[in-house]
């Protein structure tokens, strides 16, 4: 509880996270239509893996079907424009399935027009080298992650406006063996969500596992944030997949500009 | 479930088992963070589950440079064999709906790994106590029937306070009385569970209030060394001047980055 400057008592949000109470209270007056409503709610949020054209089920697991070496995932609209304009230009990607997923935070509709901006998980695969997304058994698969993140989250004795911004911090598996590209992410910074899932899910089942992440001060689509990842072509992972930066540069200076939202107070 | 971090799987049988509830102030996580980081326990094992909020970040107990690349993730497990203690340190929040679940698959394995016995940190809503409790020291446990037995005399030996029951239903004047714990997280849960599985758990918390919880942390470790004796006690040295607790390297910038200049 918390007394307000105008002398009413409110209920604060605990930091722990605790709704234990209003969890208990709900499970006491639930009824069984409150279940089955429950019940519909978690199938709708369910994760889905389908051949994005057909739409139908992929009935085995994506890696059961198109065992890899490497796997790579950009999270995030900067992350997927440098995946797209300097690795996926590189060489023939045929889409192989999609992830469709929804929660009560959805507000694309359309599947079929995706640019970088949207939320939306598609899987390609290299058709000219099967060991990327290819055939060698998932023992010697090996993950990158790319993503982004606002530099307020960055922790620091310096003060955050100091922070020479985009940089680019590395958090690695046990298993992973090589240097990554640039220095490792400091204590006490932590990192949440999906990158985290990948990331723990990798360290737990011992999977070489290395997760690129840029602080930057831009969260929509910007080539200064994209450029950022640069150093990561020089990585094991991704060596050889880039054929032409100088042609990967230009298709992003374009990727941006279809991208470019008008922005004018007045339309 | 539990994943070892080498080949096989540690015998826990007769083991301490201690653990944090996610709690107001995080004071049981911050407590156990302590205990892990004074006695240099090492990781044996995580409790890898989709009940807990991903995270993951480097080792928050290195010392040096060579051991702070070690990753870590959300819900881990550390051991010290020679006091024959294992300790789960949880680092995020439960997903809504996710807790009691969560409880079940954790009592499982420790029930079936043998555990002498489980002991919870945790901590409760200072706003919420009576005025009796007002009065009275912050600290409080509870036990569990099978626990009862071997440690009743030890804690009427230490004159602690065991939680009091409070009306189920606050807003209802003739409401049973129970255990409630405000703010407590699972700790209820856990609690409940204990009682009916037969596990002999005990529960040892704080009354706090959220904002520098790091006393409440040192207070509640030593409340439970009161009992469990982990590192020897400072009354028995009286030229022991500096905190026997050693804090972990993560505990740097608990409250941000560092100010910029032009504020003053």
């Amino acid at each position: 509880m918390a007394a307000t400057f105008f002398g009413e008592v409110v209920k604060t949000p605990c930091r722990a996270g605790t709704e234990d109470e209003e969890e208990e209270e709900e499970g006491r007056r639930e009824t069984p239509e409150d279940r089955e409503v429950r019940r519909q709610l978690a199938r709708k949020r369910e994760v889905r893996l389908l051949r994005r054209q057909t739409k139908t089920s992929l009935d085995v697991s994506l890696l059961e079907k198109y065992p890899c070496s490497k796997f790579i995932i950009a999270i995030g609209n900067n992350a997927v424009a440098f995946l797209s304009s300097f690795v996926m230009s590189s060489g023939v990607w045929e889409e192989v399935g999609c992830a469709k997923l929804w929660n009560e935070w959805c507000r694309t509709t359309d599947t079929t027009h995706l640019s970088p901006a949207e939320a939306f998980c598609v899987f390609y695969h290299l058709k000219s080298n099967p060991s990327v997304f290819g055939s060698c058994p998932k023992k010697s698969m090996q993950v990158t992650v790319l993503t982004c993140r606002h530099v307020t989250d960055y922790k620091t004795s310096e003060p955050t406006s100091s922070l020479r911004t985009p940089f680019l911090k590395a958090l690695k598996t046990q298993s992973f063996r090589e240097s990554p590209c640039c220095s490792l992410l400091e204590q006490p910074n932590i990192v949440h969500d999906l990158p985290a899932a990948v990331l723990g899910y990798c360290q737990v089942w011992k999977i070489p596992a290395v997760l690129y992440l840029c602080y930057t001060d831009v969260m929509k689509l910007d080539l200064i944030t994209v450029e950022a990842f640069k150093p990561v072509l020089s990585s094991r992972s991704l060596k050889g997949l880039v054929k032409n930066i100088p042609q990967s540069t230009e298709i992003l200076k374009k990727l941006m500009t279809t991208n470019e939202i008008q922005s004018n107070i007045y339309t | 479930m539990f994943i070892p971090c080498g080949d096989s799987a540690p015998d826990l049988a007769g083991f301490t088992f201690l653990m944090p509830a996610v709690s107001v102030g995080n004071v049981g996580q911050l407590a156990i963070d302590l205990i892990i980081s004074t006695l240099n326990m090492c990781k044996i094992g995580y409790f890898y589950t989709d009940c807990l909020v991903p995270m993951v970040g480097n080792n928050p107990y290195a010392t040096a440079e060579e051991d702070s690349t070690e990753l870590s993730i959300n819900a881990e497990v550390y051991a010290l064999p020679s006091k024959k203690l294992v300790a789960l340190q949880l680092r995020s929040i439960f997903i809504k709906y996710k807790s009691k679940s969560f409880c079940e698959k954790l009592l499982s394995w420790v029930k079936s790994s043998d555990c002498a016995k489980v002991v919870v940190l945790s901590s409760s809503h200072s706003y919420q106590r009576n005025d009796l409790q007002l009065r009275s020291t912050p600290f409080r446990y509870l036990l569990t029937p099978s626990i009862q037995k071997s440690v009743q005399n030890k804690i009427q030996s230490l004159n602690w306070e065991e939680m009091e029951k409070s009306p189920c239903i606050p807003e209802i004047d003739d409401s049973e009385f129970c255990v409630r714990v405000p703010g407590g997280g699972i700790t209820k849960t856990l609690y409940d569970k204990g009682c009916s599985k037969g596990i002999p758990m005990a529960v040892l918390l704080k009354f706090v209030s959220e904002g520098d919880n790091i006393p409440d942390a040192l207070g509640l470790v030593e409340y439970l060394n009161e009992w469990l004796q982990i590192i020897k006690p400072r009354c028995d040295d009286p030229t022991e001047s500096a905190l026997p607790w050693k804090m972990p390297s993560s505990w740097r910038l608990l409250f941000g980055s560092g100010l910029p200049p032009a504020l003053f």
